[in-house]
């Protein structure tokens, strides 16, 4: 059984072009939603799939797009999360640059679904070449009729923006990303209210990740049933890990959900790089808390990675080997976090830092007695005290690196 | 409004702005736009743009500061960023920070004399597959060691 949903046809040559994609069976699923479902019917089937997103939080997208009022007198708002700045994460990348119509097909179904007239795009700036093949696809996807004024003749109107990011991790937080397309620094906001009722521009907003949306028209096509046995009951359909750091073949794997880890880096991935043992795995991008290398008998699903102490976040797993030194892991994590606390709030803005400054101390031989639980106790102090979750996603890896390698930190000590 | 930015420019500023329902939105975009013909945002530029979106220039100084790939000041014409974070740390990005150090003979943050390179390191570029890696302006290149490095600078002229 073919078991990709997303990048089966990865290997076709100009896949990105329309005309590509079309003799593939492309934009067969905007057909059948846009002319044969009404939007409540998208709205239910989305919902039964278990579709959760893939940005990071793994909210149910069928819940999400379901919170946004049918009748206002405001326009609302469809923005696509292409920030992908968690480190270790490369995957959406791949979805928009080798399959941008599947992404374009995505996005019209849920604006259709929704009753949404025009889309923003947010892509990192960093992703410049990847933009500019975005804005061909959607030019040519306009050209034939699948975006812009009266699509399929049906009378359903939308326009698709896409918007380059400045270099700013924060910006990938859903509110950050809503102030910075309204021209503003990435300033997360309090929530509630949430971005359903109150989001860009003031307006009902829905924001689902770039590989949310892409699941969407092989449910329409398929049915949620279908996309459900793909993956588990409650969490449906595939996910691509992004394998990265000291593995024999990084890249990416579109796996059904529920994969156990050590399959996808001993067997998708082709196992350690030269030889080497492995020592610790991230397995959800640098926010998720860390495992060591005898618990990653896991299956790789939202609920399996919550009650190991984890979380599956963005699918990104990075390998980390016996000869780096743990230390490092956790200058990388600390540094990555204080360079991007937007600083809004002080445990965040200060706790972070104050913890790079420490691990720096130790990393040049001047380490004090008391620093791991120093570091552990500033940690505590960021956990649950922050306006955004960025706080949590520094604190809670940074925690798990403390207290999983205590004895090798302590070793680092010097005074 | 200064007259030496180019007719093009200012048509794409208006292409832009036309995609937004509220003007001030297209700002990063024509941060983008004029970067790109000035190689920098001085506060010259700040003035213009704000001009042109009906903002305070404190308004765009502050969104200018925000953003690391907004510059301030010029640099040299080829930007070399390498990724410092995590998968490329694994992966030895600190020997090729160190090499390029010492290949360009200047720190990082600096730029050479000749206004050819500027060197800086910066968080996961996205393309942590190839680790290590860097970005020179907008191009990519992965799986870097001291040969390729070699291979890289000597193809930028
Ligand atoms: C600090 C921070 C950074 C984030 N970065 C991203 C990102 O780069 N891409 C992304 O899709 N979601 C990111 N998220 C998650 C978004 O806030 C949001 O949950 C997501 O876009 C919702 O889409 P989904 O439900 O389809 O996953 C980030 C969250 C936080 C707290
Ligand atoms: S937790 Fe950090 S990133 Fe989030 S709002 Fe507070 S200071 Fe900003
Ligand atoms: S860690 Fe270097 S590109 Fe991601």
């Amino acid at each position: 059984m073919e078991e990709k949903i997303l990048t089966k046809d990865f290997g076709l040559k100009n896949l990105f072009k329309i005309k590509v994609y079309l003799q593939q069976g492309g934009y067969k699923a905007v057909k059948k939603a846009l002319e044969q479902m009404r939007p409540a019917e998208i709205l239910d089937e989305v919902k039964k799939a278990n579709l959760r997103g893939r940005g990071g939080a793994g909210f149910p997208a069928g819940v999400k797009w379901g919170f946004v009022p049918q009748k206002t007198d405001k326009p609302k708002y469809l923005c696509v999360n292409a920030d992908e700045g968690e480190p270790g994460t490369f995957k959406d990348r791949y979805i928009m640059s080798h399959n941008p119509h599947l992404l374009l097909e995505g996005v019209i179904i849920a604006s259709f679904a929704v009753g949404i007239h025009s889309a923003f795009i947010y892509i990192r700036g960093e992703y410049e070449a990847v933009a500019d093949r975005l804005e061909e696809a959607i030019a040519e996807a306009k050209a034939d009729g699948f975006l812009g004024k009266n699509i399929l003749e049906i009378g359903f109107d939308l326009e698709v923006v896409v918007h380059r990011g400045a270099g700013a991790y924060i910006c990938g937080e859903e509110t950050a990303l809503l102030e910075s397309l309204e021209g503003k620094s990435g300033h997360p906001r309090l929530k509630p209210p949430f971005p359903a009722s109150i989001g860009l521009f003031q307006c009902p907003t829905v924001i689902n990740n770039v590989e949310t949306l892409a699941n969407v028209p092989a449910i329409i096509l398929n049915g949620a049933d279908w996309f459900v046995k793909k993956g588990l009951p409650k969490d449906g359909g595939t996910r691509i890990f992004g394998v990265s750091g000291m593995v024999k073949n990084p890249g990416i794997y579109e796996l059904p959900i529920g994969t156990n880890l050590r399959k996808i880096i001993f067997e998708a991935a082709g196992g350690m790089k030269d030889g080497k043992t492995l020592k610790a795995v991230i397995p959800g991008g640098m926010s998720a808390p860390i495992l060591k290398a005898d618990e990653i008998d896991l299956a790789m699903d939202f609920d399996s990675l919550v009650e190991a102490g984890s979380m599956l976040g963005s699918a990104a797993v990075i390998v980390i080997d016996q000869e780096t030194p743990i230390l490092e892991v956790l200058k990388a994590v600390s540094k990555f976090y204080s360079h991007e606390s937007c600083g809004q709030c002080t445990p965040c803005r200060i706790g972070i830092s104050w913890i790079n400054k420490i691990v720096r101390r130790i990393a040049s031989g001047q380490g004090e007695k008391d620093d791991v639980d120093a570091i552990i106790c500033l940690a505590e102090n960021i956990k649950g005290k922050t306006l955004c979750p960025l706080g949590d996603a520094a604190a809670l890896p940074i925690l798990s690196i403390c207290r999983k390698f205590r004895q090798e930190l302590e070793g680092q000590l010097s005074r | 409004m200064s007259p030496e930015y180019s007719e093009l420019l200012r048509q794409r500023i208006a292409e832009v702005i036309a995609r937004y329902p509220k003007k001030e939105a297209a700002l990063l975009p024509v941060l983008h736009l004029v970067q790109r013909e000035t190689g920098s945002i001085s506060p010259e530029e700040e003035k213009f743009i704000a001009g042109i979106l009906d903002l305070k220039p404190i308004k765009v100084r502050e969104v200018v500061t925000f953003y690391t790939m907004i510059l301030r000041q010029p640099l040299g014409k080829y930007h070399v960023q390498v990724c410092s974070n995590l998968s490329c740390t694994l992966l030895g990005a600190g020997t090729i920070i160190d090499y390029l150090k010492e290949k360009l003979g200047i720190e990082i943050g600096q730029t050479t004399p000749d206004k050819k390179f500027s060197l800086s390191t910066v968080e996961c570029l996205g393309a942590c597959e190839q680790a290590p890696c860097l970005m020179v302006n907008f191009d990519y290149y992965g799986n870097l060691d001291k040969e390729r490095i070699d291979r890289i600078l000597a193809s930028l002229t």
